[in-house]
């Protein structure tokens, strides 16, 4: 599948906006968090802005951007709609939780329940996001048990290690314990996505070019199917789309780059950020969230460019 | 409303495609192309078409596949491939925007452009291919089954077909309501033993492929060879002089 930048930037960075979010209400409804003017500020506005930057941007690769309010109406049947429906109702709960830590400075009672409620929305959306992909009956590597998974435990980390930045600039008491909870999560997240990535390379699809054009056996003789013939001299819109192949060419390569950018890196930045707090552990924060950043963005840009659509097996491949 | 419809007519339109007779002559795609410029869903964009890289939108393309069977035998399939209109069309079911639809009365799956957002979901719902995005107008487009046509009143009845269908040299594409189990089209695929396109898929499409026959046996094709043989010697068919400068000459 053709990996397009703008959804690419929009499930990585709402992804993370929500998963800050999701931990921000968590944390407040367990009274780990100091209902701080300053740092409601940064995390609500570093989360709401890459909410809203990861909403922006996938409306770019629409071809009628000013007709998206319509994906609301869809939700009884499609995925995206419903991403498209709690996406929206997310900003509700999070508004007042926000409000009610940066206005009123309260994150407990009332505030930590609306906190509560929020990071529940925050939840159903990446949920929403993941299932767009994982109903897709067309891509073996998406609709596996791991993409599910793969979306939430990313999500939780890469909010999570900005959790841990954040705590660390304020010199929060949380710090130290919750950077060995991302420690763990980040373990977890490893073994997710290598049980992802093990999942595609066994799996051989259930349809192939002999059940793609029937042509399996004529009569009563078994044969094999090739295409001969493309049925136009040029790519077209299926074959740029469906049928991106580079990847898979640097498969290997990639997901070496994404495990270490994406969760080796940031694993021993946390890790030294335990061992040397201060200064130092604000700056290994910071270098585990900018690395993850691209370590992530790796790993999406695999997630697609990796899948095959068995649309792929009208135009020469044998399996998918 | 893009969940399929609850109480869905018996009528199933749609396409029975006879590969054993299809030439591969993209007759019916230059049709398609022909009249859908210039119906439902126009214009079909083409880019850049008499350039270094033509693109543009389709709604029928043929595809040749090659054959290799395991006792040997190999032969060429020329393959057109449109919209199937199934039953369980996933390509309906994920649209976010009610844009794509499956008609309850006839079946026929079809995109409202007023409404289309341009996702591609759809798109990648489809295992067939067949939905097509139009960058120019930026919306979504698919094989209508010529529903501008079919119905059309101003056209003689043996016209309304669609346009694959009416201009098919070989006779290999058929139209008919496959609901019907009396219908031309549903009793042809039960001669023929017509079949589905990945139905593991489960889509249920409703469009059927009619396989090619099996090559006949070398010793069929012998007898079949034998009468044609008999008659060039005896020359029976050929005219007067003919026979005569035969007869002189065999002397």
């Amino acid at each position: 599948m053709h990996p397009a930048k703008s959804v690419i930037l929009f499930t990585t960075a709402s992804g993370a906006g929500y998963g800050l979010i999701a931990w921000l209400g968590v944390l407040a409804a367990l009274g780990l968090l100091p209902a701080d003017r300053g740092f409601g500020l940064a995390a609500f506005g570093l989360g709401l802005g890459l909410v809203v930057f990861g909403l922006l941007s996938s409306t770019l690769h629409l071809g009628h951007p000013e007709r998206a309010w319509r994906a609301l109406t869809q939700w009884r049947s499609s995925w995206l709609s419903r991403e498209g429906v709690a996406a929206v109702a997310t900003f509700l709960p999070v508004g007042v939780f926000a409000l009610y830590w940066v206005v009123a400075q309260s994150n407990s009672g009332p505030a930590a329940a609306v906190g509560l409620l929020a990071s529940l929305c925050c939840l159903v959306t990446v949920v929403c996001t993941a299932m767009i992909y994982a109903s897709l009956k067309t891509v073996r590597a998406w609709s596996n048990p791991w993409t599910l998974p793969g979306y939430l435990v990313l999500s939780a980390l890469s909010g999570a290690l900005l959790v841990n930045l954040l705590l660390q600039l304020w010199a929060l008491p949380l710090a130290g314990a919750f950077a060995w909870a991302v420690l763990a999560l980040t373990v977890l997240a490893i073994g997710v996505k290598l049980a992802y990535w093990q999942a595609i390379d066994q799996d051989r699809g259930i349809s192939s070019a002999e059940s793609a054009t029937g042509l399996g056996s004529i009569g009563d003789a078994p044969g094999k199917v090739r295409l001969l013939e493309a049925p136009h001299s040029e790519a077209n819109y299926l074959m740029q789309e469906m049928g991106f192949r580079i990847a898979r060419k640097h498969a290997a390569k990639l997901r070496r780059i994404a495990l270490l950018a994406g969760f080796l890196a940031p694993f021993v930045l946390v890790a030294l950020g335990l061992a040397v707090p201060g200064a130092a552990g604000i700056w290994a924060a910071l270098a585990a969230v900018v690395l993850a950043g691209v370590g992530l963005a790796v790993e999406r840009w695999l997630f697609f460019a990796e899948a095959k659509h068995v649309v792929t097996l009208y135009y020469g491949e044998s399996r998918a | 409303m893009t969940s399929l419809p609850q109480n869905a007519g018996p009528v199933k339109l749609g396409l029975v495609i006879d590969l054993d007779i299809c030439v591969g002559c993209h007759a019916c795609a230059v049709n398609c192309k022909e009249w859908n410029a210039s119906g439902h869903s126009a214009p079909l964009t083409d880019s850049d078409p008499y350039g270094a890289d033509p693109a543009g939108v389709w709604f029928n393309r043929i595809h040749s596949f090659e054959v290799v069977q395991d006792d040997g035998d190999s032969r060429t399939v020329h393959f057109p491939k449109s919209c199937l209109h199934c039953e369980e069309a996933p390509c309906v079911t994920v649209c976010p925007t009610g844009a794509s639809y499956k008609r309850a009365e006839d079946g026929i799956v079809l995109v409202n452009a007023e409404a289309c957002i341009g996702c591609k979901l759809c798109s990648w719902a489809c295992p067939y291919g067949a939905r097509e995005y139009d960058a120019d107008a930026g919306v979504m487009k698919k094989c209508t089954l010529c529903v501008d046509k079919i119905y059309n009143e101003n056209l003689e009845p043996r016209s309304r077909v669609p346009a694959c269908v009416s201009t098919c040299p070989a006779g290999a594409r058929h139209f008919g309501d496959l609901g019907d189990p009396q219908s031309e089209v549903s009793q042809l695929v039960a001669a023929r033993g017509g079949y589905e396109l990945m139905p593991e898929q489960g889509c249920k499409p409703v469009n059927r492929y009619l396989p090619p026959r099996p090559k006949q046996k070398p010793e069929r094709a012998g007898e079949a060879a034998a009468p044609a043989a008999a008659a060039i010697n005896h020359g029976d068919s050929a005219g007067l002089l003919a026979r005569w400068v035969d007869r002189m000459l065999s002397r």
